[in-house]
């Protein structure tokens, strides 16, 4: 599979994706962000360096997490690649993440 | 949640998928608890295949005969369990006679695109080149219909108080200059909201954005050699999918996110979004045209056929759409039911719209079910619905469309006197009156807001090139000149073309001016064509719709080189937004019903209170009492508009005002940039409060306050 999740469940939710996140995959990822909002994190961070392309689906999963988790969720996206960044913004959901380059 | 519902569990299998009856409504392929919904209607096949394709992929890899218990009436539906919803790619074979004669044509060797297909795959980036032996070309997909709008909602603003601009997707931006990441996009558009903000637009009407194909009749330029496509996109593949070659994210199959996004950011600038609709025909032109839908899955439902079983063609592109059929009429109301409320669509312009009125026989109904329908739905009920309220077979209802007090019209007798009042045509005044009045002469019963005002359109010259040239030059279309309109009432100002005479080039702009200046000051809703504010030019083509190129596309140079119609046309623009006087919902009365001293409108000519409607007269000017605005409710400045189309100056005696106001100049086209025209409320002060010399060919508005 292309796609891993290496998930620490505390109050900051951490994952890394990578390769493709197409509706397949989109539903594993899901299943991890159901898992996480148990725990009510304040901050969700995305180490997606190595992600290539992230699919409808995908950008969805995104929408579910601020939903699961409550609006004031913190989302960081770390190091995207150009195309994911591209996608993010013509779908209009570069307002609702904050795109950064190194989460400290 | 409890999971023991008995529909979210196959109970057939066909080559290894899984499947199981499935849910006649909605139409189209809908995702379930488990699987996807797929239902569709035929009237008069014999059989139904559902066949499924891994995106991209040649060959089908699973065809599932719909059972015969799985058909209720005429609708066959059945649900598909463990499918991948973006991979998948769908289409139907519809099996029954082969009979043109009765109607019927059913070939069970095609791939049929559903007709209520959210989402078209096959035609993803523009003009990537089709692969012509695919065996299914426009491919049904799914889309997801749980956007995030967050608080998103059409905005519903008065009819009487848009500004509409008339706008190509792809022409916006696609010019170099336009300097924007993916021009030519939806997404694109997105980084110009802030120019149509201070230009001062509120609504934009986006010319066709139903999937259609642009290598549709594509051939070479005989004069450029370039490639002549469908760039207008007035040939519906799908009335439910959205052109994914305009998006960013079509390759993607995201189109639907992007659109979305589109419309919610223009919302939140304040900015309406409409559509202009394509019901009266189909992509699938005459008997010699392709087969993608309609005519495999129901020919003798969806068309209207000749009692030889040939299409009617009052679209003059092949066939018409059987819209008074009952189910073709339902579809159309599903349609456009789907765009309001999936998309947020706050209104549509009905491309042809007076064949939306024929019967099924082609006669114009009386009370078109359809007309009504879409006129009382209730989910439409906020809706703008405009009218073009003629069509290519002859049927012509300006003024008469069956309009159930919700339909405007496009007003094409507003651009005709308009046109020619410019062109200094006599006989024009007392047509102009109506016209400036929101045309009560058509409208009486239905007020000024059922009069959709324009000067130029897609459809024509752009407003510059109304000034540039007398005659049309399509040569580059290919069809020997042939094609597009004859009376378009231009005058070139006394030169064919381009020239470097700077007489003939400040007349030129100067009669863009005074069109800008009589559009916005009219009652009734104006609309302005995309790049006529920069004064862009077709260089006298006015049937551009196979130009993919220059001749369509928006250049943002011009905003600098012809800065004087910009700054023109958006201080015209936002002085309507700011003058309520100018947009009344009802037609004035000529008299005093608030107490004022004035009339809410009066008529002048070179004498104050004296206007000259006699054949020979080519000048005239009105007075709006601003204490009428908006019936009285509100209060706003007088507001005088002198317009003299004669060749030479005319003084004209101002009326006066009360003792407390002046006159101020707001616009006079007769000067040049920058002292034409004044920013709002920084008018410039009259010296003389009596009389005012209007220059020839030239528009004076006054300010009384």
């Amino acid at each position: 599979m292309s796609f891993t999740i290496l998930a620490e469940a505390k109050k900051i939710a951490k994952i890394t994706l990578t390769g493709e996140i197409d509706s397949l995959s989109a539903r594993e990822f899901q299943k991890e962000i159901e898992k996480m909002a148990a725990e009510s994190p304040d901050e969700l961070v995305l180490f997606v360096e190595n992600l290539t392309f992230i699919s409808s689906a995908g950008l969805r999963v995104l929408i579910f997490a601020k939903q699961k988790m409550g609006s004031g969720l913190a989302i960081y996206i770390v190091k995207p690649q150009e195309s994911v960044i591209e996608t993010l913004e013509k779908t209009g959901l570069q307002h609702s993440v904050n795109i950064v380059d190194q989460y400290l | 949640m409890t999971d023991n519902r008995i529909d979210y569990y196959p109970t057939h299998e066909h080559e290894g998928i899984k499947f199981r009856r499935g849910h006649t409504l909605p139409f189209g392929a809908t995702m379930v608890a488990n699987g996807v919904n797929f239902s569709i209607y035929s009237s008069a096949s014999t059989s139904c295949t559902l066949v499924l394709f891994e995106r991209g992929e040649a060959e089908p890899f699973a065809e599932i005969p719909f059972p015969d218990e799985f058909r209720i009436g005429n609708v066959y539906s059945m649900i598909v369990f463990e499918l991948n919803y973006e991979r998948l790619e769908y289409g139907y074979r519809m099996d029954g006679p082969y009979n043109p004669a009765a109607g019927l044509r059913f070939n069970k060797s095609l791939i049929l695109s559903d007709p209520y297909a959210k989402v078209i795959g096959g035609r993803d980036t523009w003009l990537a080149k089709p692969n012509w032996d695919n065996v299914y070309q426009y491919r049904s997909r799914l889309a997801f219909e749980d956007f995030d709008w967050e608080h998103d909602h059409p905005l519903e603003t008065p009819i009487e108080d848009l500004v509409i601009y008339e706008m190509h997707v792809r022409g916006f931006t696609k010019h170099e200059s336009s300097g924007v990441k993916n021009p030519g996009t939806f997404s694109a558009i997105r980084s110009k909201v802030a120019y149509l903000k201070e230009l001062g637009i509120n609504c934009v009407e986006l010319l066709p954005i139903y999937e259609f194909d642009e290598w549709e009749n594509s051939r070479e330029s005989p004069t450029t050699g370039e490639v002549l496509v469908n760039y207008w996109g007035y040939s519906t593949v799908n009335f439910f999918a959205p052109k994914a070659g305009y998006a960013a994210t079509g390759k993607f199959g995201m189109q639907v996110d992007e659109v979305k996004t589109l419309i919610k950011e223009l919302h939140k600038n304040g900015i309406e979004v409409m559509l202009d609709v394509v019901f009266n025909h189909t992509a699938e032109g005459d008997h010699r045209g392709p087969t993608i839908s309609f005519r495999g899955i129901d020919n003798k439902t969806y068309y209207m056929l000749t009692p030889e079983g040939y299409y009617f063609n009052f679209s003059g592109t092949g066939n018409t759409l059987n819209c008074n059929n009952p189910v073709v009429r339902n579809m159309v109301l599903d349609c456009l039911r789907y765009w309001a409320s999936e998309y947020h669509i706050d209104g549509f312009r009905f491309d042809l719209a007076a064949i939306l009125g024929r019967a099924q026989d082609g006669r114009p109904l009386s009370n078109p079910p359809l007309l009504e329908s879409l006129a009382f739905d209730p989910i439409l009920a906020k809706c703008k619905l405009i009218a073009e309220a003629w069509d290519a077979g002859g049927l012509y209802q300006v003024g008469s469309f069956p309009a159930y007090g919700r339909w405007a019209e496009w007003n094409g007798k507003y651009r005709d006197s308009v046109r020619k009042f410019l062109k200094s045509d006599p006989g024009e005044v007392g047509g102009m009156i109506q016209r400036v009045m929101g045309s009560p002469d058509l409208y009486s019963l239905r007020g000024p807001t059922a009069s959709i005002n324009f000067i130029t359109c897609h459809d024509g010259f752009s407003l510059y090139d109304m000034f540039a040239y007398n005659d049309k030059h399509n040569e580059a279309n290919g069809e020997n000149n042939n094609d597009g309109a004859n009376d378009n009432n231009s005058w070139n100002c006394g030169w064919e073309g381009e020239t470097s005479d700077p007489a003939i080039n400040f007349l030129r702009h100067k009669q863009v001016k005074n069109a800008l200046a009589i559009l916005l000051v009219s009652q009734g809703v104006p609309m302005v064509l995309m790049g006529d504010e920069v004064g862009r030019t077709q260089k006298g083509n006015n049937n551009t719709y196979c130009q993919d190129n220059d001749l369509n596309w928006f250049d943002w140079t011009q905003k600098e080189t012809n800065a004087d119609l910009y700054n023109f046309a958006r201080c015209m623009i936002n002085f309507r937004r700011v003058h309520p006087v100018l947009r009344s919902p009802t037609h004035f009365q000529y008299w005093d019903y608030v107490g004022s001293g004035y009339p809410d409108i009066s008529f002048h000519g070179t004498k104050a209170w004296n206007c000259d409607r006699s054949s020979s007269s080519r000048s005239f000017a009105f007075l709006l009492c601003g204490d009428h605005a908006k019936q009285g409710i509100v209060k706003d400045d007088m507001i005088y508009v002198a317009m003299n189309m004669y060749w030479g100056g005319l003084h004209f005696e101002l009326p006066a005002l009360p003792p407390e106001k002046k006159w101020y100049l707001f616009a006079n086209t007769d000067m040049p940039s920058p002292v034409d025209i004044y920013e709002n409320g920084q008018e410039s002060l009259l010296a003389n409060q009596s009389d005012f010399l209007v220059g020839s060919r030239s528009v004076v508005i006054l300010v009384g306050k």
